[in-house]
């Protein structure tokens, strides 16, 4: 009986058929990053002058690139980077934007200050926040996943901070008040299980705007550094050859769009199904 | 109205005053020298220290600090490297470009973007609807970095239709910079749209259900006024809020459609001199443009008002 309405909402999730096809879609993404290992069979980064510039065939199922390297590898091994560095800022965003959002929805004394600095990081353009932060510390994947911590958290801990200030004033967090009960544990118990819903909606959107910013910066050489393969230097790398193998830049490209849509109406599907109130605001 | 606007000033002042914090702090968290990595590996220790000095960065904290703030103040924002022009010069020399171009997406976000969202509201659950959806999720969805590449191959290099990149201003050719200005702004607008036409088709529906649209139904309105005069009407007052997030958008994807159309304007600015290590344009600029914002989300806050009498007699 216990676990009838997780799977309740489970059975609604999967009815939801938007969900599903998003579900599906990001699967593919997921597939391809946890088994890059195994099923690439070239080094991503091994040059072949004599097999440059083939496009797909049998041999090399998405084609080479100018330097003959594999893009089957290159693109599969770029998925895999992709899903950590979204995992890796939804995790981060989900801990820190969760106790920033609790804190300063909890705690009247803590929300002007907090949600200041949350204005002055939100009012930063997201991309020329994560280019200011990557410039500054370096093109790396943890710089990366740090700017777009930096960029993300407080837009998450806005979301946090709304339902907190309503779960606040409701009578069953009085009551435990009233029976005693300490703020974490309140806090804990009372406040964060129940702003968890437009959380994770936000996480999925988050994972997506995540992958995609992060191909953003790669594109214009502020990502990860070549060799190791990104979509977006992929995609920067193919561009001067885009007319002669447009393949190179059209597959990864393609599968970037695979994953943001799928991250998108997998977030659709979990907010009609999770939180219905907040269907209205698109 | 008078006192909202001195409301909403003096809330954008703290903002602004952290902005310049986070864009002054931003410099200094630089891990190393910045001068050895401006002056690049073949700098003499003479290079080097120059360039510290040049920049400043030979003071305690407190004077750079101090400096910087001083300058601001003046609306000195410190000299481009690359440039070796002053930061606010090279920046306003390039708003133009950028206000032109964002402007122009802005105008196609609007149209369509508001079109598609009444449309699909009206023909709730009809192939119109299903449509204009799937379209939205697919701007949401493809990068505009991407889009721009496939516009390039298509319509530059393929049908040759348009410039492949450049830019002519409007004040020079207005047919020059609409074929310049075409296709990096459709791929600026694509995102938005998906995004206002969720946000407008969900909102008509709220607003369509009221009771004074039935009334107005009842007593006989012809269909466009229905729309038009008392549902789009109201359905614009939380459209208008989504216009400020907008601006920001277009903004940030400037950044890599200018460089993807060699535009330039201020994402291109900004871009070379993250790449090319310019760093008080880098802190200068992004102030400016961060600061503008804020203005223009003030600037939104006031139409909102203006749209909405309920939130001019708020408190």
């Amino acid at each position: 009986m216990s676990d009838s309405p997780a799977r309740a909402t489970i059975r609604r999730l999967l009815r939801h058929r938007l969900f599903v096809t998003g579900l599906a879609l990001f699967l593919i993404v997921l597939v391809l990053a946890a088994l890059a290992p195994w099923i690439t069979t070239v080094d991503p980064t091994k040059l072949s002058i004599r097999a440059k510039f083939k496009p797909p065939s049998m041999d090399f199922v998405f084609g080479t690139d100018n330097l003959g390297r594999s893009l089957w590898s290159r693109t599969v091994w770029g998925a895999r980077l992709s899903v950590e560095i979204g995992v890796a800022v939804v995790v981060l965003n989900a801990i820190f934007g969760t106790l920033v959002g609790a804190i300063s929805g909890y705690f009247r004394w803590a929300d002007a200050p907090l949600m200041r600095i949350n204005d002055a990081l939100m009012a930063f353009p997201a991309i020329l926040l994560a280019i200011g932060i990557t410039a500054v510390l370096g093109p790396s994947t943890e710089n990366v996943i740090l700017a777009l911590a930096v960029v993300y958290i407080p837009r998450t801990a806005r979301i946090v901070r709304a339902s907190v200030l309503v779960l606040r004033e409701m009578e069953y967090v009085q009551a435990a008040v009233a029976a005693g009960a300490g703020h974490a544990r309140i806090l804990r118990t009372h406040v964060i299980p129940n702003a968890l819903a437009p959380l994770i909606v936000q996480l999925s959107f988050l994972f997506a705007y995540a992958v995609l910013t992060e191909a953003t910066l790669s594109f214009l050489g502020l990502g990860a550094v070549p060799p190791t393969p990104t979509w977006g230097n992929i995609m920067a790398e193919g561009r001067q050859y885009m007319i002669e193998a447009p393949w190179i830049i059209t597959i990864p490209g393609v599968l970037l769009m695979i994953t943001v849509m799928g991250l998108n109406l997998l977030g659709d599907g979990l907010r009609d199904v999770l939180d219905p109130r907040l269907r209205l605001q698109a | 109205m008078g006192r909202l606007l001195l409301l909403r000033l003096a809330g954008a002042v703290p903002v602004l005053l952290l902005v310049s914090v986070v864009s002054f702090g931003l410099m200094r968290l630089i891990p190393g020298d910045p001068s050895a990595a401006i002056a690049g590996l073949s700098a003499t220790p003479r290079m080097v220290a120059q360039i510290r000095e040049q920049l400043g960065l030979d003071q305690p904290l407190l004077t750079q600090a101090l400096h910087w703030y001083g300058g601001l103040l003046q609306g000195d924002l410190g000299r481009s490297i690359l440039l070796g022009q002053s930061v606010f010069w090279s920046t306003m020399q390039r708003l133009p470009v950028t206000m032109a171009l964002s402007a122009y997406a802005l105008a196609i976000t609007l149209v369509v973007g508001i079109g598609a969202g009444v449309l699909a509201a009206l023909r709730q659950n009809t192939w119109v609807d299903q449509a204009a959806m799937m379209v939205a999720m697919l701007g949401i969805s493809v990068p505009n970095f991407f889009l721009g590449l496939l516009f390039i191959i298509w319509f530059a290099v393929g049908l040759g239709w348009l410039p492949t990149g450049g830019y002519i201003a409007f004040t020079d050719s207005p047919w020059g910079w609409f074929q310049t200005s075409t296709m990096p702004a459709v791929s600026l607008a694509l995102l938005n749209i998906g995004l206002l036409a969720r946000i407008t088709r969900s909102t008509m529906l709220e607003v369509l259900r009221q009771d004074y649209v039935r009334t107005a139904r009842a007593k006989g309105l012809p269909r466009h006024l229905v729309v038009g005069k008392h549902a789009l009407a109201n359905a614009m007052i939380p459209i208008t809020t989504v216009v400020g997030i907008i601006v920001s958008l277009l903004v940030s994807g400037s950044v890599v459609t200018e460089t993807l159309f060699s535009i330039p304007g201020i994402g291109q600015l900004l871009t070379s001199a993250v790449l090319g290590r310019d760093y008080p344009m880098v802190q200068g600029g992004l102030l400016l443009v961060t600061a503008l914002l804020v203005l223009v989300n003030l600037g939104v806050d006031m139409l909102y008002a203006v749209l909405d009498p309920r939130i001019r007699y708020e408190r």
